[in-house]
């Protein structure tokens, strides 16, 4: 856990492609920015996989891998909290239509695993359609102690 | 951003050490998809996946951890893990996957459990 009176805040935005490469770049600079914002290796890695799987959703399952589609990717800390913003230029998706990975009929699914994980590494996880079109997920580290 | 495959002949088992990210992409599990469907195309129907290495998975990892287990299944061989970290082991738990793999922490026994 970050000892919040040393962190300064920060805020980085991207505009990425739709590509693998994308996925890399946005997982490094969210690690980067919850490392000097104090956070541990353990949440390192959960930043980052929750990250990843955001990134994959939007660059594959929203944009398509498009060169004509955009990822706005931002990432911020501040004294309470690690936020991360992820948006892509897709058609959108049911959240309810998603299976839950855990029922024992999808457990041996080879995909579909991702939101999932995101939301078990996260302390909140919002998604929301933007009217422009595209898909919006928030991801949230709270930095403080509950 | 890659994942390296090694794999060994000791007996009939066929153990393929895995370093590295598995993660989406041609270079990640792709890369162990395809190693997968080389061993079953050449019969080989034990196989012990060492995860020692592996330093990160995401969710295409496992996908492919389970499609290499039911393909190896469905054409009546094995495919077991060993060494699984701590990363890898609470991923496989918290989706309720480790309890279907057959898990090993020593090689020889491993290797022992296929007879």
């Amino acid at each position: 856990m970050a000892e919040n009176w040393k962190v300064v805040p920060e805020m980085v935005e991207r505009y990425l492609d739709s590509t693998l490469d994308s996925v890399d770049s946005a997982e490094e600079l969210a690690v980067g920015v919850a490392q000097r914002a104090g956070l541990g290796d353990d949440d390192l890695m959960k930043i980052g996989l929750a990250v990843r799987e955001s990134m994959v959703n939007a660059v594959m399952h929203g944009n398509r891998y498009s060169s004509e589609k955009k990822v706005r990717f931002s990432v911020a800390s501040s004294a309470e909290r690690f936020t991360v913003q992820i948006a892509d230029e897709g058609a959108g998706f049911s959240f309810e239509s998603l299976p839950d990975p855990l029922a024992p009929e999808n457990l041996m699914r080879t995909s579909g695993r991702g939101i999932f994980l995101i939301r078990s590494f996260m302390d909140d996880f919002q998604l929301r359609h933007l009217d422009s079109g595209g898909t919006e997920v928030t991801l949230v580290k709270n930095l403080v102690s509950k | 951003m890659s994942v390296n495959l090694n794999t060994r002949q000791v007996g009939d088992v066929s153990v393929m050490d895995v370093t590295g990210r598995i993660t989406l992409g041609e270079e990640g599990s792709g890369r162990l998809r395809k190693a997968l469907q080389d061993l079953i195309k050449d019969g080989k129907k034990k196989i012990l996946l060492n995860l020692g290495d592996v330093s990160y998975i995401d969710s295409s990892g496992i996908g492919e951890l389970v499609s290499g287990f039911t393909t190896v299944t469905n054409s009546g061989g094995n495919l077991k893990l060993l060494n699984l970290n701590k990363r890898v082991k609470d991923l496989l738990q918290i989706t309720k996957l480790y309890t279907v793999f057959d898990v090993h922490e020593d090689e020889a026994a491993a290797i022992r459990s296929f007879s």
